[in-house]
């Protein structure tokens, strides 16, 4: 067991460190140069006087060195390293701010919203999965195992202004933007949930169909088992093992998502901070975004990891030393 | 209650029908039979028969597109073919409980054997947890189970498929229920653990006056399990009698053919058909070396000293060698067939794959026509492929399914570069000739043959290329008595008419007493006894030999 601890984790640091080796590289081999586009914004705002005041390439160069601009990649490469691993994420090249200051104000903002989220997804996912089994009727199972594809198929960014036409605007609900409170939370978190409820509806109703088919089954129901009994004390916990995977994968969809639907709903978090960076090729931003997404997302996954062997005994045996 | 001189259980003319495609396709066509209070009663049939489905619908488990159309099941009087899920409910489990066919997949693999026997227990007699745990402890020492309060704590994957079975028994005689619907309760099983089983079986519902209704595909077992035996086919009832009268004396035609394909209760090597000419270079199916060890003239394989072990690595941290295949010699003659018998994981199939080529032993040295096998070049070795051929258990499995027939004998041909396309295809004919299928089979996919046809249509791939010599990994095994005695029969005339050398391998004892002229004997990786079958039958030197042929089924019709 300790063994198989020891490898997830592992895994997890290979992980994180590989999202920020290939982002790193893939910013560095971005054509634009942040620099430039920093002195632009400058000098933007003498532009409309007495015209361009070109900035003497000495002192481009004195910024470069500052921000190591000037040194070899692989050099580059490994102070970042360093300075990453020393908790150390350098400074926003566009506001000037510490890096670090930045994501503590927006990582909490979309942690809430990323866990409301998947708390409702893995609600409602797991409520259609194990329904459109369970119920008796066979007009009704079929009604449901046809919505998840059909809320998969639809765009988070078109739900959320539903959501907010109908709730926020029409009826007043619930706040249309911003971060004050629990109230603002709950139309984004529904928004973001869509996808991922979809996703766990669909894998879950399928591997029980699957299990429900197979002869341990039958042993059940020959005990006489009622059908309730059958679904939720038999077969629920062998299709688990499927979705609990999926759960793991989406939390990444659930980072990936809030940039939408932050912008949607004009809040501030992770998602918003990285829609800012990106667009003004913010280096030292996007990059931290980068490897916390990657330590949140293997922190679930090395969760998720954790918990087969707790669902599935042959895991734990194949987990635990064999005398 | 039971009237005095009424059945336990009563089917009347009970028909039931498939629904699919907007159709009623029958399975069951107006059966009858009964089962009397403690009566053990075999229902035996190929598959097909309807057998399994009367089974389902006496525990009224049938699929939702199984309809009970016409007639009556009456348990206890009770007519229960229309009872209502909630009323059946409570009769299942509790009344007439099952065991069921394949103990590898029948038990919860994510809960303690304990709980899945206790179960029963919770549901009709409403017991605590700690009572019903107490009392699942209890039946599992019933059904011979060491140390069953430690064992109760265990997961199903960390039994071997014996004790699933007897925990699945427990299961089933958890709430002392009437009647017991055991559907081939031993049908995966090893012939020494299949007896032991069906032994506790008995004794436990002997003792407890349960009634029994035995779903079987094989006489032999149902001669030695039951009172009576019913023989199924084609959704009817064609023989009900006595056990020892069906089988001794058959009247039904069918039950007649039945009874002369039972490979248990045949004790001879077969003979080629009449008409069959052996080809020159054959020699006589008969012609066996005097001593194995020493070399002989007709020898054609010859296995000396051969190990076999892998190399396991444990997910923590240790290293374990598994000698698969230990010391084993032996030798063929040419136009014989080699027989090696033995129980799951006695190495077996293992000794097959080293001598086909298909992996390397350890140590030891393998030879084919005198040419050792570790000495050939990468070439050599792939020209001898085509000399020694392969035909495997699973007749569903080993072909494509998207290859038609045609492509499917070709194939070797084409791997191998033989002829233009024209000799192809006429050597593809010349041997759909040999397997009996008509030409108008060519086109056909595997989906659409039996499983007969399949596996003779496996043999036809192996032939192709005419080898030498035929590796026979369990042929018969997947398939129906009266088919497995179809293809034995196919297997002796082609190996008189081609001259071929078997070697083949078996689980199942009887059929190795019909096909082969010596037998080598398998156990844990070694080879305990080897003999010429007759002297192997009749006087078996090894203990364990013993063990195996006691335990084959159908003693008691062979008197």
């Amino acid at each position: 067991m300790k063994r198989y601890v020891a490898r997830r984790i592992l895994s997890a640091v290979v992980v994180i460190w590989a999202a920020f080796t290939i982002s790193f590289l893939l910013l560095y081999l971005l054509p634009a140069d942040p620099i430039a586009i920093k002195l632009d914004a400058v000098e933007g705002g003498g532009r409309g006087g007495s015209g361009s005041v070109s900035m003497p390439p000495e002192q481009v160069a004195e910024i470069m060195a500052r921000y190591g601009y000037d040194r070899p990649l692989i050099v580059q490469y490994f102070l970042a390293l360093g300075r990453m691993l020393g908790g150390d994420l350098g400074t926003s090249i566009t506001t000037g701010i510490e890096v670090r200051d930045s994501l503590v104000a927006a990582l909490p903002q979309t942690l809430q919203l990323a866990s409301v989220a998947l708390l409702i997804g893995v609600l409602v996912g797991v409520l259609v999965g194990v329904l459109s089994n369970l119920v008796a009727f066979r007009w009704l199972r079929q009604l449901l195992q046809s919505l998840p594809p059909l809320a998969a198929a639809i765009p988070t960014f078109w739900f959320g202004l539903v959501l907010l036409q109908v709730f926020s605007f029409r009826l007043g609900w619930f706040p249309p933007w911003g971060n004050s409170g629990f109230a603002s939370v709950v139309l984004p978190a529904l928004t973001l949930s869509l996808p991922t409820a979809a996703v766990m509806a669909q894998v879950l109703s399928k591997s029980l169909r699957e299990v429900l088919a197979s002869p341990y089954i039958e042993t059940a129901r020959a005990k006489g088992a009622s059908r309730l009994r059958v679904h939720l004390r038999h077969a629920f916990r062998n299709a688990m093992l499927p979705s609990l995977t999926v759960v793991g994968l989406t939390v990444g969809n659930l980072l990936a998502g809030s940039v939408v639907v932050e912008t949607v709903y004009a809040r501030d978090g992770l998602g918003r901070l990285t829609e800012t960076a990106v667009d003004g090729q913010d280096t030292p931003v996007v990059l931290a975004v980068v490897v916390i997404s990657a330590v949140v997302f293997a922190l679930v996954n090395l969760l998720v990891d954790l918990l087969y062997p707790v669902v599935d005994p042959r895991i734990r045996r194949a987990t635990t030393a064999v005398a | 209650m039971t009237g005095p001189g009424e059945p336990l259980l009563h089917v009347q003319s009970l028909h039931i029908d498939y629904a699919s495609g907007g159709r009623l396709h029958p399975a069951v066509r107006g059966v009858d039979f009964t089962v009397g209070a403690g009566e053990v009663v075999a229902v035996v049939g190929e598959s097909g028969s309807g057998k399994s489905t009367t089974a389902h619908a006496v525990l009224g488990l049938l699929p939702p597109e199984g309809l009970i159309t016409a007639g009556a099941i009456r348990f206890r009087g009770q007519d229960i073919a229309r009872l209502s899920e909630r009323r059946f409910r409570s009769l299942r489990g509790a009344e007439i409980s099952l065991v069921p066919q394949d103990p590898t997949v029948s038990l919860n693999p994510v809960t303690r054997i304990g709980d899945q026997i206790a179960e029963g227990l919770r549901i009709h007699e409403k017991l605590p947890r700690r009572a019903a745990r107490l009392a699942a402890a209890d039946l599992l020492d019933a059904v011979g189970i060491d140390r069953p309060l430690v064992r109760s704590q265990q997961y199903p994957h960390e039994l071997s498929g014996g004790m699933r079975q007897r925990v699945l028994i427990a299961i089933a005689l958890a709430c002392d229920p009437a009647l017991i619907v055991a559907d081939e309760p031993t049908s995966g099983l090893d012939v020494t653990v299949q007896r032991t089983v069906l032994d506790k079986l008995q004794q436990l519902t002997h003792d407890r006056g349960t009634s029994v209704l035995l779903i079987t595909h094989d006489l032999g077992v149902a001669v030695d399990r039951a009172d009576r035996i019913v023989v199924m086919q084609a959704g009817e009832v064609v023989e009900t009698g006595p056990a020892t009268e069906v089988t001794r004396q058959p009247r039904h035609e069918y039950t007649q053919r039945l009874v002369a394909a039972a490979p248990s209760l045949h004790s001879d090597r077969l003979t080629a058909t009449a008409g069959i000419v052996a080809t020159a270079s054959a020699s006589p199916p008969g012609a066996r070396p005097a001593d194995p060890i020493e070399r002989r003239a007709d020898e054609f394989v010859r296995v000396t000293d051969v190990r076999r072990q892998f190399r396991v690595v444990l997910p923590d941290s240790g290293r374990v060698d598994l000698v698969a295949v230990d010391g084993v010699s032996f030798s063929i003659a040419r136009g014989s067939t080699f027989a090696l018998v033995g129980e799951s994981g006695s190495g077996k199939s293992t000794t097959a794959r080293l001598v086909g080529g298909l992996d390397s032993p350890t140590s030891g040295s393998i030879t084919i026509d005198g040419a050792d096998l570790e000495q050939l070049s990468r070439g050599a070795r792939r020209a001898l492929r085509s000399r020694v051929q392969f035909v495997h258990q699973n007749p569903y499995a080993s072909l494509d399914p998207r290859f038609s027939l045609y492509d499917i004998i070709e194939e070797p041909l084409r791997a191998f570069g033989v002829g233009s396309g024209r000799d192809r295809q006429a050597r593809v004919t010349e041997l759909l000739e040999h397997i009996a299928l008509p030409a108008s089979y060519l086109r056909r996919r595997p989906g659409e043959l039996s499983g007969g046809q399949r596996q003779r249509t496996a043999i036809a791939r192996a032939l192709v290329l005419r080898p030498e010599l035929v590796i026979l990994d369990e042929p018969v095994s997947a398939l129906d008595v009266s088919v497995q005695a179809q293809i034995l029969q196919l297997l002796t005339d082609l190996q008189v008419e081609l001259g071929l050398t078997y070697l083949f391998i078996s689980h199942d004892l009887a059929v190795v007493r019909q096909i082969s002229d010596r037998v080598g004997v398998m156990q844990q990786g070694r080879l305990v006894e080897q003999a010429t079958t007759a002297e192997l039958f009749a006087a078996p030197a090894d203990d364990y030999t013993r063990r195996l042929l006691d335990a084959i089924p159908g003693s008691r019709a062979r008197g």
